[in-house]
């Protein structure tokens, strides 16, 4: 049964024996096996990712109050294969004045920094692709790439729209990566590592019962990070046409577009591996990887639809509302909650289990009071300055 | 040869490469996109001396932020992205006999020392080399206090830049 208890590495020794019988030396066959485990991943990956096209056109269809794709095939199921035909066949432009190796290479760009992210994401504790001690800050660094895709796509297109599109993007990228770094750290200090396996095998409490806040202003940066509404300045139709991919057509638009969808399943996978215990669900995960693996994709899944919900039902905010949102809010609160949490910690961390999630809640809900209790008195300062000292409600209709 | 001496090799050209094309290329755009692909190159080789940290240091902050401040730089002040200045000066080969010199007296140096020809011993298992920079970042009997000057120097930097932006309405 070393199949069920470990099927990676099983695999793996079963076509070592395979390729060293062959007359290959061990360095080779090494080498083939770990391509070979890549290209299976990428291609799960970009299966499901497929996948999630449908998923996302039926969930925005229901959250719109209509019915989605329906046509092909049962649920529409095969709707998503069509489009990819569609994508395949259509013409290929490249732009008037385009630079066009940059042009061509920044969607492959931007799919790379997303399924890059998948090598760190840990499916099962003997499933993961490398179990990097750095995993939060490769995170960051993964988006660092995608950044720099949007950029060259923008302007080796040619357009203004583009260019704008991307200006705005990066300024909310730039800005947004403050406070998603700092409340990486708070996972981070709360399992004493920055591994993704060490994180969920530190969640005997999942973190988001030691850190609610922190878990919400990940998944707020998340959305940034991933320029979906309310944060999609980059795209703002009604402004500037399609941002940064305006140019793009077929598959090249293609690629963004299933970056986009597979970075949001992703964010939504991290929100549960750093909060939510990833692949650990009241030891349903002791039953075998398999089942740990099955768990952190429902998981993911769930944190996808919450972006979704989000995106479909909150409009977007404008970019001076949502820079200082970002750095006169949510930057600040993530270093209180970062200090916080780790003096608690500190304090804390030998006490009882009970104890310790107490304190760390009330921490959590005397600060989140405290917000809102600012927040409350510079909105009234801020009315005030406009309509002038406030007078009784009654009065003043 | 073995596998990793290989990918030095290949990283260590595309580096070279990559490094002579940000200077010699005319756009640029194209000079700084160039510029990235060295210092993705670099990260590679911290990665394969086992220091991940720095690696993923090295991809945050000099791609993720300085790289990609050059381009706006250059996209926000130049109408034109092509240079058309010269790209040598008079004193170019004085600048090429100078590099290769440092290159040979480091060499010569180098080899004076009984390490330079020793493979490094293997990295024991369970070495977590960013606890133990995290531990020496915040012991006294560490790199405390430059730690310390170091965040107060950059705390500093970053009050001054405002001070400077701010304008008074």
């Amino acid at each position: 049964m070393s199949w069920w208890t470990d099927p990676v590495h099983t695999i793996a020794a079963w076509l070592t024996t395979l390729l060293t019988g062959w007359g290959l030396p061990a360095w080779l066959a090494s080498l083939i096996i770990q391509f070979l485990g890549v290209v299976v991943l990428v291609s799960l990956l970009m299966l499901l990712d497929i996948f999630l096209v449908w998923v996302e056109r039926k969930v925005v269809a229901r959250f719109q109050d209509r019915l989605g794709p329906n046509r092909v095939g049962p649920w529409g199921l095969i709707q998503p294969f069509a489009d990819i035909v569609k994508l395949l066949i259509k013409e290929d432009i490249t732009p008037a004045g385009a630079d066009r190796v940059i042009y061509n290479l920044a969607p492959i760009i931007s799919l790379m920094s997303v399924l890059l992210l998948w090598a760190i994401v840990p499916l099962a504790p003997q499933i993961l692709g490398v179990d990097l001690n750095v995993g939060a800050l490769y995170i960051i660094a993964a988006g660092a790439l995608g950044t720099l895709a949007i950029i060259m796509a923008a302007w080796s297109s040619n357009n203004k729209y583009a260019l704008i599109g991307a200006f705005r993007q990066v300024a909310v990228l730039v800005s947004f990566e403050v406070p998603m770094i700092a409340v990486m750290l708070i996972p981070t200090v709360l399992a004493g590592s920055m591994g993704m396996n060490a994180i969920v095998q530190a969640q005997n409490v999942p973190f988001v019962f030691l850190a609610p806040l922190a878990a919400l202003i990940f998944i707020i940066a998340a959305i940034a990070e991933l320029g979906r509404s309310p944060f999609d300045m980059n795209e703002a139709e009604s402004e500037i046409v399609a941002g940064f991919h305006i140019e793009y057509t077929g598959m090249k638009f293609g690629l963004f577009y299933a970056g986009e969808l597979l970075h949001a399943f992703t964010f939504g996978g991290f929100w549960a591996i750093l909060f939510f215990g990833g692949y650990r669900f009241f030891g349903l995960e002791t039953l075998g990887p398999l089942v740990s693996a099955a768990i952190l994709l429902a998981k993911a899944m769930v944190g996808y639809w919450f972006i979704m919900w989000v995106r479909y039902t909150v409009m977007r905010i404008r970019i001076d509302h949502m820079l200082a949102f970002n750095w006169k809010f949510l930057t600040p609160l993530a270093f209180v909650l970062l200090m916080v949490t780790a003096l608690v910690n500190a304090w804390l961390r030998n006490s009882n289990v009970l104890i310790y999630v107490l304190a760390m809640l009330a921490a959590n809900a005397v600060i989140g009071l405290g917000v809102l209790q600012i927040l409350r008195n510079v909105s009234r300062r801020d009315r005030e300055k406009v309509e002038g000292p406030s007078q009784p409600v009654a009065a003043g209709q | 040869m073995s596998l990793a001496q290989i990918v030095f090799l290949v990283v260590a050209a595309v580096i070279l490469g990559s490094a002579l094309l940000v200077v010699t290329t005319r756009n640029l755009i194209h000079a700084a996109l160039w510029l990235i692909v060295t210092l993705f190159g670099v990260a590679v080789l911290y990665a394969l001396l086992n220091a991940g940290f720095l690696a993923v240091v090295q991809v945050v902050i000099y791609i993720g932020a300085i790289a990609i401040l050059f381009i706006f730089a250059v996209m926000l002040t130049r109408a034109d992205l092509r240079d058309r200045a010269p790209q040598l000066n008079r004193g170019w080969w004085l600048n090429i006999i100078l590099a290769l010199l440092t290159f040979g007296g480091l060499i010569w140096l180098f080899q004076s020392w009984t390490g330079f020809s020793k493979t490094a011993a293997d990295i024991p298992a369970g070495f977590d080399a960013v606890a133990q920079l995290g531990n020496a970042l915040i012991s006294p009997t560490g790199y405390l206090l430059p730690f310390e000057v170091a965040s107060v120097l950059l705390l500093a930097a970053l009050v001054g830049a405002v001070y400077v932006a701010f304008s008074r309405k």
